[in-house]
Protein backbone atom coordinates (compact mmCIF):
# COMPACT_ATOMS: atom_id res chain seq x y z
CA UNK A 1 0.00 0.00 0.00
CA UNK A 2 3.03 2.07 1.02
CA UNK A 3 6.80 2.21 -0.25
CA UNK A 4 9.36 4.10 0.95
CA UNK A 5 12.50 4.01 -0.82
CA UNK A 6 15.85 5.74 0.26
CA UNK A 7 13.97 8.81 1.42
CA UNK A 8 16.58 11.25 2.10
CA UNK A 9 15.96 14.79 3.16
CA UNK A 10 17.75 17.74 4.43
CA UNK A 11 17.23 21.35 5.45
CA UNK A 12 19.28 24.19 4.12
CA UNK A 13 20.62 26.92 6.39
CA UNK A 14 22.54 29.49 5.15
CA UNK A 15 25.84 28.15 6.56
CA UNK A 16 25.25 24.21 6.65
CA UNK A 17 22.91 21.47 5.26
CA UNK A 18 21.23 19.75 8.12
CA UNK A 19 20.56 16.15 7.26
CA UNK A 20 17.04 14.77 8.90
CA UNK A 21 16.34 11.80 6.95
CA UNK A 22 18.70 9.23 6.04
CA UNK A 23 17.98 6.26 3.79
CA UNK A 24 14.72 5.74 5.07
CA UNK A 25 13.26 2.22 3.65
CA UNK A 26 9.93 0.34 4.74
CA UNK A 27 6.72 -1.08 3.44
CA UNK A 28 3.37 -1.19 4.38
CA UNK A 29 0.84 -3.68 3.17
CA UNK A 30 -2.78 -2.57 3.18
CA UNK A 31 -4.89 -3.15 6.10
CA UNK A 32 -1.69 -2.81 8.27
CA UNK A 33 -1.04 -0.62 11.34
CA UNK A 34 2.51 0.22 10.91
CA UNK A 35 4.07 2.56 14.14
CA UNK A 36 7.26 4.60 14.05
CA UNK A 37 9.02 5.29 17.46
CA UNK A 38 11.63 7.43 18.22
CA UNK A 39 12.77 10.03 20.64
CA UNK A 40 12.33 13.92 19.77
CA UNK A 41 14.40 14.90 16.61
CA UNK A 42 14.35 11.35 15.30
CA UNK A 43 12.96 12.32 12.01
CA UNK A 44 9.44 9.91 13.01
CA UNK A 45 7.13 13.05 11.93
CA UNK A 46 9.45 13.67 9.36
CA UNK A 47 8.75 10.87 7.46
CA UNK A 48 4.98 11.48 7.64
CA UNK A 49 4.99 14.70 6.17
CA UNK A 50 6.86 13.38 3.33
CA UNK A 51 4.41 10.89 2.81
CA UNK A 52 1.37 13.32 3.18
CA UNK A 53 2.84 15.42 0.60
CA UNK A 54 4.21 18.45 2.95
CA UNK A 55 7.68 18.21 2.56
CA UNK A 56 8.25 18.23 -1.20
CA UNK A 57 12.11 18.57 -1.53
CA UNK A 58 13.00 15.00 -0.75
CA UNK A 59 14.73 12.48 -2.62
CA UNK A 60 14.30 9.13 -3.18
CA UNK A 61 10.89 7.57 -3.53
CA UNK A 62 8.00 7.10 -1.56
CA UNK A 63 4.49 5.81 -3.54
CA UNK A 64 0.94 5.04 -2.17
CA UNK A 65 -1.07 2.55 -3.47
CA UNK A 66 0.82 2.11 -6.43
CA UNK A 67 0.93 5.92 -7.64
CA UNK A 68 3.88 8.13 -6.28
CA UNK A 69 4.09 10.94 -4.03
CA UNK A 70 6.33 13.32 -6.17
CA UNK A 71 5.60 16.35 -8.59
CA UNK A 72 2.51 18.06 -8.39
CA UNK A 73 -0.31 16.08 -6.12
CA UNK A 74 -3.79 15.72 -7.16
CA UNK A 75 -7.08 16.44 -5.41
CA UNK A 76 -7.13 12.41 -5.76
CA UNK A 77 -4.02 11.95 -3.94
CA UNK A 78 -4.78 14.25 -1.27
CA UNK A 79 -8.11 12.57 -0.52
CA UNK A 80 -6.55 9.31 -0.41
CA UNK A 81 -4.35 10.04 2.33
CA UNK A 82 -5.30 11.96 5.67
CA UNK A 83 -3.57 12.66 8.67
CA UNK A 84 -4.32 13.68 12.37
CA UNK A 85 -2.34 15.60 14.61
CA UNK A 86 -1.32 15.65 18.43
CA UNK A 87 -2.83 18.44 19.74
CA UNK A 88 -6.45 18.83 18.57
CA UNK A 89 -6.15 22.61 19.74
CA UNK A 90 -3.78 23.69 17.46
CA UNK A 91 -5.39 21.38 14.91
CA UNK A 92 -9.43 22.84 14.49
CA UNK A 93 -9.93 26.20 13.74
CA UNK A 94 -11.13 27.82 16.66
CA UNK A 95 -13.88 30.04 14.98
CA UNK A 96 -15.21 27.15 13.34
CA UNK A 97 -17.55 24.97 14.31
CA UNK A 98 -17.87 21.45 14.07
CA UNK A 99 -20.22 21.53 11.03
CA UNK A 100 -17.77 24.26 9.29
CA UNK A 101 -14.49 22.06 10.00
CA UNK A 102 -16.05 18.64 8.38
CA UNK A 103 -18.34 20.63 5.70
CA UNK A 104 -14.89 21.74 4.51
CA UNK A 105 -12.94 19.15 3.11
CA UNK A 106 -16.01 18.03 1.09
CA UNK A 107 -16.59 21.81 -0.78
CA UNK A 108 -12.99 21.45 -1.29
CA UNK A 109 -13.31 17.90 -3.26
CA UNK A 110 -16.69 19.12 -4.69
CA UNK A 111 -18.71 16.02 -2.93
CA UNK A 112 -22.11 16.43 -2.48
CA UNK A 113 -24.97 15.30 0.15
CA UNK A 114 -22.65 17.11 3.08
CA UNK A 115 -25.59 16.98 5.74
CA UNK A 116 -25.61 13.11 5.81
CA UNK A 117 -21.93 12.60 5.51
CA UNK A 118 -21.34 14.97 8.72
CA UNK A 119 -24.29 12.97 10.66
CA UNK A 120 -22.88 9.70 9.60
CA UNK A 121 -19.07 10.42 10.38
CA UNK A 122 -20.22 12.55 14.10
CA UNK A 123 -21.73 9.04 14.57
CA UNK A 124 -18.87 6.67 13.83
CA UNK A 125 -16.12 8.68 15.85
CA UNK A 126 -18.86 8.45 18.72
CA UNK A 127 -20.05 12.16 19.01
CA UNK A 128 -23.58 13.38 19.79
CA UNK A 129 -25.12 14.90 17.17
CA UNK A 130 -25.52 18.50 19.99
CA UNK A 131 -21.84 18.69 18.78
CA UNK A 132 -22.12 19.49 15.55
CA UNK A 133 -22.70 23.29 15.97
CA UNK A 134 -19.93 24.05 18.72
CA UNK A 135 -16.58 25.30 18.78
CA UNK A 136 -13.90 23.45 19.71
CA UNK A 137 -13.26 25.47 23.23
CA UNK A 138 -16.99 24.21 24.04
CA UNK A 139 -15.21 20.49 23.02
CA UNK A 140 -13.72 18.62 25.80
CA UNK A 141 -9.73 17.29 24.64
CA UNK A 142 -10.95 13.74 23.37
CA UNK A 143 -14.08 15.06 21.86
CA UNK A 144 -11.62 17.50 20.07
CA UNK A 145 -9.39 14.69 18.50
CA UNK A 146 -12.94 12.35 17.81
CA UNK A 147 -13.56 15.89 15.37
CA UNK A 148 -10.19 15.74 13.75
CA UNK A 149 -10.52 12.17 13.41
CA UNK A 150 -13.70 12.53 12.00
CA UNK A 151 -12.49 15.36 9.72
CA UNK A 152 -10.08 13.00 8.47
CA UNK A 153 -12.68 10.37 7.82
CA UNK A 154 -15.20 12.60 5.96
CA UNK A 155 -13.46 12.29 2.68
CA UNK A 156 -13.06 8.45 3.14
CA UNK A 157 -9.28 8.30 2.90
CA UNK A 158 -7.45 4.72 2.45
CA UNK A 159 -5.02 5.67 4.61
CA UNK A 160 -4.35 7.62 7.70
CA UNK A 161 -1.22 9.04 8.68
CA UNK A 162 -1.42 9.61 13.21
CA UNK A 163 1.11 12.15 14.44
CA UNK A 164 1.02 11.50 18.58
CA UNK A 165 -2.69 11.36 18.07
CA UNK A 166 -3.20 10.28 21.73
CA UNK A 167 -0.24 12.66 23.55
CA UNK A 168 -1.95 15.22 24.42
CA UNK A 169 -5.24 13.19 26.53
CA UNK A 170 -5.89 12.10 29.50
CA UNK A 171 -4.97 7.83 30.27
CA UNK A 172 -8.54 6.81 30.06
CA UNK A 173 -9.34 9.26 27.29
CA UNK A 174 -6.34 7.89 25.74
CA UNK A 175 -7.96 4.47 25.57
CA UNK A 176 -11.33 5.41 24.35
CA UNK A 177 -9.25 7.21 21.18
CA UNK A 178 -7.00 4.36 20.73
CA UNK A 179 -10.09 1.88 20.71
CA UNK A 180 -11.67 4.53 18.01
CA UNK A 181 -9.08 4.17 15.73
CA UNK A 182 -8.77 0.04 16.05
CA UNK A 183 -12.68 0.37 15.26
CA UNK A 184 -12.56 2.71 12.54
CA UNK A 185 -9.92 0.81 10.83
CA UNK A 186 -11.71 -2.69 11.14
CA UNK A 187 -14.35 -1.00 9.61
CA UNK A 188 -13.99 0.78 6.43
CA UNK A 189 -10.38 -1.52 6.05
CA UNK A 190 -7.95 1.32 6.54
CA UNK A 191 -4.25 1.27 6.45
CA UNK A 192 -2.51 3.21 9.38
CA UNK A 193 1.18 4.94 9.82
CA UNK A 194 1.07 6.16 13.53
CA UNK A 195 4.17 7.96 15.16
CA UNK A 196 4.23 8.50 18.98
CA UNK A 197 7.08 8.28 21.34
CA UNK A 198 5.27 6.16 23.58
CA UNK A 199 6.07 2.37 22.99
CA UNK A 200 3.17 1.21 24.64
CA UNK A 201 0.66 3.20 22.70
CA UNK A 202 2.37 2.20 19.26
CA UNK A 203 2.55 -1.77 20.55
CA UNK A 204 -0.81 -1.66 21.50
CA UNK A 205 -2.38 -0.49 18.00
CA UNK A 206 0.16 -1.66 15.72
CA UNK A 207 1.44 -5.06 13.70
CA UNK A 208 5.12 -3.57 13.03
CA UNK A 209 7.23 -1.09 14.51
CA UNK A 210 9.93 1.17 12.74
CA UNK A 211 12.48 2.39 15.66
CA UNK A 212 13.81 5.29 14.44
CA UNK A 213 17.18 7.61 15.68
CA UNK A 214 18.84 10.28 14.49
CA UNK A 215 17.12 10.20 11.24
CA UNK A 216 17.89 6.44 10.21
CA UNK A 217 15.42 3.35 10.86
CA UNK A 218 17.55 1.39 13.44
CA UNK A 219 14.93 -1.47 13.06
CA UNK A 220 11.50 -2.62 11.60
CA UNK A 221 10.45 -5.30 13.85
CA UNK A 222 6.77 -7.00 14.81
CA UNK A 223 5.25 -6.06 17.70
CA UNK A 224 5.43 -9.51 19.38
CA UNK A 225 9.12 -9.56 18.94
CA UNK A 226 9.17 -6.29 20.82
CA UNK A 227 7.62 -7.30 23.42
CA UNK A 228 9.36 -10.52 24.05
CA UNK A 229 12.41 -8.21 24.24
CA UNK A 230 13.98 -9.92 20.85
CA UNK A 231 14.92 -6.74 19.42
CA UNK A 232 18.22 -6.65 17.51
CA UNK A 233 19.90 -3.33 17.82
CA UNK A 234 20.57 -2.38 21.25
CA UNK A 235 18.95 1.23 20.82
CA UNK A 236 15.60 -0.60 20.47
CA UNK A 237 16.30 -2.62 23.71
CA UNK A 238 17.05 0.43 25.46
CA UNK A 239 13.62 2.25 24.65
CA UNK A 240 11.93 -1.10 25.29
CA UNK A 241 13.80 -0.96 28.90
CA UNK A 242 13.61 2.59 29.67
CA UNK A 243 9.74 2.61 28.81
CA UNK A 244 8.73 -0.41 30.97
CA UNK A 245 10.03 0.95 34.14
CA UNK A 246 12.18 3.15 36.48
CA UNK A 247 15.82 1.93 37.07
CA UNK A 248 18.26 2.75 38.54
CA UNK A 249 20.96 0.58 37.39
CA UNK A 250 19.63 0.96 33.63
CA UNK A 251 19.94 4.83 34.19
CA UNK A 252 23.45 4.64 35.08
CA UNK A 253 24.72 2.35 32.45
CA UNK A 254 22.49 4.79 30.09
CA UNK A 255 25.05 7.80 31.19
CA UNK A 256 27.93 5.66 30.97
CA UNK A 257 27.01 4.51 27.69
CA UNK A 258 26.71 8.96 26.66
CA UNK A 259 29.49 9.25 28.25
CA UNK A 260 31.69 6.97 25.83
CA UNK A 261 29.36 8.73 22.89
CA UNK B 1 -3.49 18.91 69.02
CA UNK B 2 -0.62 16.61 69.66
CA UNK B 3 3.03 18.51 70.37
CA UNK B 4 4.26 19.96 67.77
CA UNK B 5 6.95 17.50 66.00
CA UNK B 6 10.59 19.03 65.57
CA UNK B 7 11.98 18.97 61.44
CA UNK B 8 15.35 17.50 63.06
CA UNK B 9 13.81 14.37 64.57
CA UNK B 10 14.10 11.93 61.54
CA UNK B 11 10.94 10.26 61.93
CA UNK B 12 8.43 12.88 62.28
CA UNK B 13 6.64 13.60 58.86
CA UNK B 14 7.70 16.80 57.28
CA UNK B 15 4.40 17.50 56.04
CA UNK B 16 1.33 16.76 58.08
CA UNK B 17 -1.89 17.81 55.49
CA UNK B 18 -5.58 17.38 57.43
CA UNK B 19 -9.02 17.85 55.43
CA UNK B 20 -7.02 20.16 52.88
CA UNK B 21 -9.67 22.65 50.80
CA UNK B 22 -9.24 24.93 47.94
CA UNK B 23 -11.64 27.03 46.53
CA UNK B 24 -11.39 29.33 43.88
CA UNK B 25 -13.58 32.10 44.65
CA UNK B 26 -15.48 33.91 41.20
CA UNK B 27 -17.52 36.28 40.86
CA UNK B 28 -21.16 34.47 41.29
CA UNK B 29 -19.46 31.31 41.78
CA UNK B 30 -17.16 29.40 43.62
CA UNK B 31 -15.79 26.24 42.40
CA UNK B 32 -13.84 23.63 45.14
CA UNK B 33 -10.45 22.31 43.04
CA UNK B 34 -9.54 19.96 46.17
CA UNK B 35 -11.71 18.38 49.24
CA UNK B 36 -10.92 17.38 51.94
CA UNK B 37 -7.40 16.17 51.19
CA UNK B 38 -5.25 14.44 54.01
CA UNK B 39 -2.16 12.94 53.91
CA UNK B 40 1.52 12.96 55.49
CA UNK B 41 4.97 13.22 53.92
CA UNK B 42 7.33 11.84 55.59
CA UNK B 43 11.40 10.95 54.07
CA UNK B 44 9.43 9.42 51.09
CA UNK B 45 9.06 9.47 47.46
CA UNK B 46 4.77 9.97 47.86
CA UNK B 47 3.31 10.37 44.41
CA UNK B 48 0.22 12.12 43.88
CA UNK B 49 -1.25 10.97 40.39
CA UNK B 50 -4.45 11.33 38.88
CA UNK B 51 -6.18 12.92 35.12
CA UNK B 52 -6.16 16.26 34.13
CA UNK B 53 -8.52 18.19 36.55
CA UNK B 54 -8.04 16.13 39.50
CA UNK B 55 -6.46 18.74 41.63
CA UNK B 56 -2.84 17.07 41.94
CA UNK B 57 -0.61 20.31 41.07
CA UNK B 58 -3.45 22.51 42.68
CA UNK B 59 -2.31 20.20 46.11
CA UNK B 60 1.69 20.54 45.43
CA UNK B 61 1.16 24.38 45.36
CA UNK B 62 -1.10 24.68 47.92
CA UNK B 63 1.38 23.53 50.59
CA UNK B 64 3.27 26.74 49.55
CA UNK B 65 0.49 29.16 49.36
CA UNK B 66 1.27 29.92 45.65
CA UNK B 67 -2.17 30.39 44.35
CA UNK B 68 -3.97 32.65 42.41
CA UNK B 69 -5.09 35.29 44.60
CA UNK B 70 -8.97 34.10 44.31
CA UNK B 71 -8.38 30.87 45.62
CA UNK B 72 -8.60 30.32 49.38
CA UNK B 73 -7.03 27.85 51.21
CA UNK B 74 -8.83 25.61 54.62
CA UNK B 75 -7.46 23.00 56.32
CA UNK B 76 -8.08 21.31 59.83
CA UNK B 77 -4.16 21.30 59.91
CA UNK B 78 -1.85 21.99 57.30
CA UNK B 79 1.82 21.11 59.46
CA UNK B 80 5.23 21.76 58.15
CA UNK B 81 7.84 20.88 60.80
CA UNK B 82 7.26 23.28 63.01
CA UNK B 83 5.77 25.68 61.19
CA UNK B 84 1.83 26.11 60.49
CA UNK B 85 1.37 26.59 56.92
CA UNK B 86 -2.48 27.36 57.08
CA UNK B 87 -1.99 30.60 59.58
CA UNK B 88 1.50 31.36 58.20
CA UNK B 89 2.08 35.38 56.94
CA UNK B 90 3.77 36.21 53.31
CA UNK B 91 7.41 36.93 55.13
CA UNK B 92 7.24 32.86 57.15
CA UNK B 93 6.32 31.71 53.83
CA UNK B 94 9.06 33.60 52.19
CA UNK B 95 11.87 31.64 54.62
CA UNK B 96 10.02 28.31 53.72
CA UNK B 97 10.00 28.63 49.50
CA UNK B 98 13.00 27.43 48.15
CA UNK B 99 14.98 27.31 51.46
CA UNK B 100 13.46 24.52 53.25
CA UNK B 101 10.80 23.56 50.61
CA UNK B 102 11.32 24.04 46.79
CA UNK B 103 9.84 22.90 43.47
CA UNK B 104 10.49 21.94 40.24
CA UNK B 105 8.12 21.88 37.45
CA UNK B 106 7.76 20.49 34.31
CA UNK B 107 9.27 22.17 31.11
CA UNK B 108 12.50 23.65 32.21
CA UNK B 109 11.94 26.18 28.97
CA UNK B 110 9.56 28.33 30.71
CA UNK B 111 11.46 28.21 34.20
CA UNK B 112 14.37 29.63 33.53
CA UNK B 113 14.98 33.10 32.57
CA UNK B 114 16.02 33.27 28.83
CA UNK B 115 18.18 36.58 29.34
CA UNK B 116 20.30 35.72 31.79
CA UNK B 117 23.12 32.65 32.11
CA UNK B 118 21.77 29.65 33.53
CA UNK B 119 24.80 29.68 35.99
CA UNK B 120 24.14 33.08 37.35
CA UNK B 121 20.34 32.03 38.41
CA UNK B 122 21.29 29.30 40.18
CA UNK B 123 24.31 31.41 41.98
CA UNK B 124 20.83 34.03 42.75
CA UNK B 125 19.25 31.25 44.23
CA UNK B 126 21.76 30.25 46.35
CA UNK B 127 22.36 34.02 47.71
CA UNK B 128 18.58 34.69 48.19
CA UNK B 129 18.96 32.25 51.17
CA UNK B 130 22.46 32.23 52.47
CA UNK B 131 24.72 35.22 52.86
CA UNK B 132 27.75 34.06 51.07
CA UNK B 133 30.15 36.38 48.68
CA UNK B 134 29.39 35.99 44.68
CA UNK B 135 32.67 33.93 44.40
CA UNK B 136 31.30 31.04 46.82
CA UNK B 137 28.13 31.14 45.44
CA UNK B 138 29.44 30.68 42.32
CA UNK B 139 31.69 27.91 43.48
CA UNK B 140 28.51 25.86 45.06
CA UNK B 141 26.93 26.38 41.59
CA UNK B 142 29.76 24.51 39.46
CA UNK B 143 29.44 21.85 42.24
CA UNK B 144 26.08 21.49 42.08
CA UNK B 145 25.96 21.24 38.30
CA UNK B 146 28.37 18.54 38.52
CA UNK B 147 26.38 16.53 41.37
CA UNK B 148 23.70 16.97 38.75
CA UNK B 149 26.09 14.95 36.46
CA UNK B 150 27.21 18.32 34.27
CA UNK B 151 30.08 17.10 32.73
CA UNK B 152 30.97 20.57 32.07
CA UNK B 153 30.19 22.64 34.98
CA UNK B 154 32.11 25.80 33.92
CA UNK B 155 31.38 25.77 30.17
CA UNK B 156 27.16 25.34 31.26
CA UNK B 157 27.52 27.88 34.05
CA UNK B 158 27.87 30.56 30.97
CA UNK B 159 24.89 28.83 28.39
CA UNK B 160 21.26 30.36 28.29
CA UNK B 161 18.41 28.45 28.64
CA UNK B 162 18.00 27.82 24.89
CA UNK B 163 21.39 26.57 24.65
CA UNK B 164 20.26 23.91 26.95
CA UNK B 165 18.41 20.69 26.10
CA UNK B 166 15.18 19.62 27.89
CA UNK B 167 17.25 16.86 29.76
CA UNK B 168 20.10 19.44 30.16
CA UNK B 169 17.64 21.86 31.78
CA UNK B 170 15.66 20.08 33.87
CA UNK B 171 19.31 19.50 35.44
CA UNK B 172 19.48 22.72 35.82
CA UNK B 173 16.57 23.26 37.38
CA UNK B 174 17.03 20.08 39.64
CA UNK B 175 20.48 21.95 40.98
CA UNK B 176 19.36 25.31 41.48
CA UNK B 177 16.91 23.87 43.65
CA UNK B 178 18.77 21.61 45.65
CA UNK B 179 21.04 24.28 45.86
CA UNK B 180 19.54 25.31 48.95
CA UNK B 181 19.14 22.18 50.76
CA UNK B 182 15.63 22.29 51.02
CA UNK B 183 13.23 19.27 53.66
CA UNK B 184 11.14 18.44 50.51
CA UNK B 185 11.11 19.10 46.86
CA UNK B 186 7.90 19.33 44.76
CA UNK B 187 8.19 18.18 41.38
CA UNK B 188 5.08 18.57 39.27
CA UNK B 189 5.74 16.62 36.16
CA UNK B 190 9.18 17.58 35.92
CA UNK B 191 9.84 14.42 33.32
CA UNK B 192 7.28 14.44 31.10
CA UNK B 193 8.67 16.85 29.13
CA UNK B 194 11.30 14.50 28.51
CA UNK B 195 12.53 11.35 26.14
CA UNK B 196 11.91 8.37 27.54
CA UNK B 197 16.18 7.94 27.89
CA UNK B 198 16.95 11.13 29.09
CA UNK B 199 14.19 10.73 31.85
CA UNK B 200 15.31 7.63 33.14
CA UNK B 201 18.78 10.04 34.26
CA UNK B 202 16.91 12.73 35.14
CA UNK B 203 14.82 10.63 37.52
CA UNK B 204 18.30 8.55 38.63
CA UNK B 205 19.36 12.05 39.35
CA UNK B 206 16.59 13.36 41.63
CA UNK B 207 16.21 9.78 43.34
CA UNK B 208 20.22 9.85 44.42
CA UNK B 209 20.00 13.23 45.64
CA UNK B 210 17.00 12.75 47.59
CA UNK B 211 18.35 9.64 49.06
CA UNK B 212 21.70 10.91 50.36
CA UNK B 213 20.47 14.03 51.75
CA UNK B 214 17.47 12.51 53.32
CA UNK B 215 14.93 14.60 51.61
CA UNK B 216 11.13 13.90 51.17
CA UNK B 217 9.36 14.38 47.68
CA UNK B 218 6.30 15.12 46.47
CA UNK B 219 6.11 13.75 42.83
CA UNK B 220 3.21 15.14 40.95
CA UNK B 221 2.29 12.91 37.76
CA UNK B 222 -0.48 11.45 35.36
CA UNK B 223 2.38 8.69 34.32
CA UNK B 224 1.12 5.29 36.59
CA UNK B 225 3.55 2.75 35.15
CA UNK B 226 6.85 5.61 36.13
CA UNK B 227 5.44 5.97 39.78
CA UNK B 228 5.01 2.05 39.94
CA UNK B 229 8.84 1.69 40.10
CA UNK B 230 9.93 5.30 41.10
CA UNK B 231 8.10 6.60 44.22
CA UNK B 232 7.50 4.44 47.61
CA UNK B 233 3.62 5.46 48.11
CA UNK B 234 1.13 6.73 45.69
CA UNK B 235 -1.92 8.52 46.18
CA UNK B 236 -4.41 8.53 43.23
CA UNK B 237 -6.99 11.43 42.98
CA UNK B 238 -10.13 12.18 41.62
CA UNK B 239 -11.96 15.52 41.48
CA UNK B 240 -10.29 16.73 44.35
CA UNK B 241 -10.36 14.06 46.74
CA UNK B 242 -8.19 11.23 47.39
CA UNK B 243 -9.54 7.97 46.24
CA UNK B 244 -6.77 5.70 47.36
CA UNK B 245 -3.51 5.91 49.17
CA UNK B 246 -1.23 2.78 48.32
CA UNK B 247 2.59 1.68 49.05
CA UNK B 248 3.83 1.56 45.06
CA UNK B 249 3.97 -2.27 45.21
CA UNK B 250 0.37 -2.68 45.54
CA UNK B 251 -0.36 -0.40 42.69
CA UNK B 252 -1.54 -3.81 40.83
CA UNK B 253 -3.68 -4.34 44.14
CA UNK B 254 -5.67 -0.98 44.20
CA UNK B 255 -9.42 -1.42 45.04
CA UNK B 256 -10.80 1.67 44.34
CA UNK B 257 -12.71 1.12 40.72
CA UNK B 258 -11.43 4.70 39.64
CA UNK B 259 -7.59 3.37 40.56
CA UNK B 260 -8.42 -0.03 38.68
CA UNK B 261 -9.94 2.05 35.80
CA UNK B 262 -7.22 3.93 34.74
CA UNK B 263 -4.38 1.30 35.27
CA UNK B 264 -6.54 -1.01 33.25
CA UNK B 265 -6.83 2.18 30.74
CA UNK B 266 -2.90 1.75 30.67
CA UNK B 267 -1.78 0.06 27.29
CA UNK B 268 0.71 -2.31 28.36
CA UNK B 269 4.35 -3.47 27.25
CA UNK B 270 3.43 -6.55 29.03
CA UNK B 271 0.69 -8.22 27.40
CA UNK B 272 -1.54 -7.06 24.38
CA UNK B 273 -5.16 -6.72 24.84
CA UNK B 274 -7.22 -6.12 21.80
CA UNK B 275 -9.30 -3.39 23.37
CA UNK B 276 -8.38 -1.17 26.28
CA UNK B 277 -10.92 -1.28 28.94
CA UNK B 278 -12.77 2.28 28.86
CA UNK B 279 -13.51 3.58 32.32
CA UNK B 280 -17.24 4.40 33.11
CA UNK B 281 -17.37 6.71 35.65
CA UNK B 282 -19.69 6.75 39.17
CA UNK B 283 -20.87 9.69 40.16
CA UNK B 284 -20.41 8.29 43.50
CA UNK B 285 -16.69 8.83 43.36
CA UNK B 286 -17.56 12.87 43.31
CA UNK B 287 -19.40 12.78 46.47
CA UNK B 288 -17.76 13.64 49.71
CA UNK B 289 -15.77 11.06 51.13
CA UNK B 290 -16.35 11.31 55.51
CA UNK B 291 -13.61 9.63 56.13
CA UNK B 292 -10.25 11.12 57.23
CA UNK B 293 -7.41 8.80 56.45
CA UNK B 294 -4.86 8.34 59.27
Amino acid sequence: MISVQNLDLAFQTAAEEHKVLNAINFEVAPGEVFGLVGESGSGKSTVLRCIAGLYRHWTGGISVDGQSVAGRLTKAHHRKIQMVFQDPYGSLHPKHTVNTTLAAPLRIHSIGDIDRRIVEVLGQVGLPTAARFRYPHQLSGGQRQRVAIARALILEPSVLLLDEPTSALDVSVQAEILNLLADVRRARNLTYIMVSHDLAVVAHLCDRVGVMQQGRIEEVLEVPTLLAGEARTDYTRILFEASRRYDRSMASSLAGAAKTA
Amino acid sequence: MSSTPKATDPSAPLFQVEDLWVRYRMRYTSFEAVRGVSFNLGREKLAIVGESGSGKSTVGRALLKLLAGNAEITASRLQFGEVDIAHADEKTMQTIRGARVSMILQDPKFSLNPVIPVGEQIAEAYRVHQKVSRQEAKARTLDMLAAVQIRSPERVFGQYAHQVSGGMGQRIMIAMMLISNPEVIIADEPTSALDVTVRLQVLAILDDLVRQRGMGLIFISHDLNLVRSFCDRVIIMYGGQIMETVAAADLDNVQHPYSRGLLNALPSLEHRRPRLPVMQRDPSWSRLQKEITP
